[in-house]
């Protein structure tokens, strides 16, 4: 049995709220060079550009990308061999969040309540997900979630026969339907199966993967591939004004689901697509 | 392409000018606005009160700024999305506003509000954040400070980016773009 004491995952979520939000990953940074080769539009080259320095001012002036800082969204594999000590996990993690938020001058955005609408100001409560593995180790993964593109995504409780032409449809559609909303080039996260709830988390956690990452199933992979080169054919391009990048990447995640079900849902991230872990 | 120069308060000559796809560099001084602030602007017109600033030829940027760093006048500052201000930016445009500045597409009544009153809307690049905030200058929370990022600010800028989207002729960039570049699947 390993003993990790609160304090110290509050201090390792602390600096994950400002290096996710800082420092945008090489894959996607990566990503905005290969498609301003590719980019079609004079207009969506020009906005690639712009984010490529974007990236850069901030990564080197460490402040964040994007105004919008995010949900505080985490993953944590919690090895089951490991014991927390001096509090929770969950309030260590909202800790770190209250931490990094404000002294890494990120913008709060949560409301203390969806209705009434009072931020809390602190950006807590973070929502997290608790995995509980095998092992004597913690892996914390954060990914902010920005308003914009969260607002775009969708879920639908499909046919069974309607297959994966159904399937290819949905994801079509909403990206389609979101339009410029969520900062294009996104990425596109998809979640196939489980239950109403199952199939949201899925497409949630497939975000989390690098650009260019295929899913392991070479038949999800190959459907990975479809989508994407199908989206960036919409024609939305960066910013929605028009163009040849649409989408960075599509991933897909699926899970076994019931006869009666087939459960889809959606979930768009802006460009930004901000996520960074660390063991302890 | 080359940039077309706006001077806020901006006249009606200089919004007719405007073509959609243009692209722009504001200076002058704009005012951040977003959710909760034009609801409270829009009750205070509802009651027949003054808006805590002149907006005659003014326009708006649709921004929530991240907290300013020690030593610089504000935060990471790119726009959010604007459909959810739709349902109060005709009563802005009909007040005189004559531009905004956000990101994604418009209500065919703020569209309309636009051609009628001769305002135009403008997209600044979402999430090119850091990079915008370079050409503010200067920046007062002038109303509802206790909205927090969502508070009023006067803002003065200095080259300011933007595509014009929506121009007083009626087009649209996002349809004409993606039209343009559709491709048969």
């Amino acid at each position: 049995m390993k003993e990790i004491h609160v304090d110290s995952i509050t201090a390792a979520v602390k600096e994950l709220c400002m290096t996710a939000n800082y420092d945008l990953g090489q894959d996607v940074v990566d990503a905005f060079k290969s498609y301003h080769e590719s980019e079609a539009s004079p207009t969506g080259k020009g906005i690639l550009e712009q984010l490529l320095e974007n990236a850069e001012i901030a990564k080197n002036e460490r402040v964040p990308m994007c105004q919008d800082t995010g949900y505080a969204v985490f993953f944590v594999e919690l090895g089951q061999d490991v014991h927390i000590q001096g509090g929770t996990l969950t309030d260590a993690i909202n800790e770190g969040v209250r931490q990094g938020y404000t002294d890494g001058y990120l913008r709060k955005s949560i409301v203390e309540h969806p209705l009434n609408r009072k931020n809390t100001g602190d950006n807590t409560p973070a929502v997290i997900h608790i995995d509980l593995v095998s092992g004597n180790e913690v892996k914390i993964t954060i990914a902010p979630k920005g308003g914009g593109s969260e607002n775009m995504s969708g879920i639908k409780m499909l046919k069974p026969a309607d297959g994966v032409e159904g399937v290819k449809n949905f994801v079509i559609q909403r990206v389609r339907e979101a339009g410029p909303n969520p900062c294009p080039p996104i990425v596109v996260g998809v979640g196939i199966g489980g239950t109403f709830e199952k199939s949201a988390l899925l497409a949630k956690k497939s975000l989390l993967r690098n650009i260019g990452e295929r899913h392991a199933d070479p038949e999800i992979a190959a459907l990975e591939v479809e989508l994407l080169t199908k989206i960036n054919k919409l024609g939305i391009g960066p910013q929605g004004l028009g163009g040849t990048t649409t989408a960075l990447d599509v991933f897909i995640d699926v899970y076994p689901a019931h006869i009666a079900s087939l459960p889809v849902a959606v979930n768009i991230n802006c460009h930004a697509a901000r996520h960074k872990s660390v063991k302890l | 392409m080359d940039w077309v120069r706006i001077t806020t308060p901006a006249t009606d000559e200089d919004i007719r000018k405007l073509k959609a796809g243009d692209r722009v560099l504001l200076t002058g001084y704009i005012y951040t606005a977003r959710d909760a602030a034009h609801k409270k602007l829009v009750e205070l017109l509802d009651e027949g009160k003054e808006l805590p600033f002149d907006i005659q030829g003014q326009f708006i940027y649709y921004v929530g700024p991240s907290p300013a760093k020690p030593g610089k006048v504000i935060g990471s500052a790119g726009p959010t999305t604007s459909y959810r201000m739709d349902s109060y930016a005709p009563r802005l445009i009909e007040q005189g506003l004559k531009g905004m500045v956000g990101k994604g597409s418009r209500s065919q009544e703020v569209r309309d509000a636009m051609v009628n009153h001769n305002a135009a809307y403008l997209a600044a690049v979402g999430g090119a954040a850091a990079l915008i905030a370079k050409s503010i200058q200067e920046a007062e929370i002038i109303a509802y400070e206790e909205l927090g990022a969502e508070a009023i600010r006067k803002l003065k800028v200095v080259d300011f980016p933007a595509i014009v989207v929506n121009d007083v002729h009626g087009n649209d960039l996002y349809e004409e773009g993606v039209k343009q570049y559709s491709q048969p699947m």
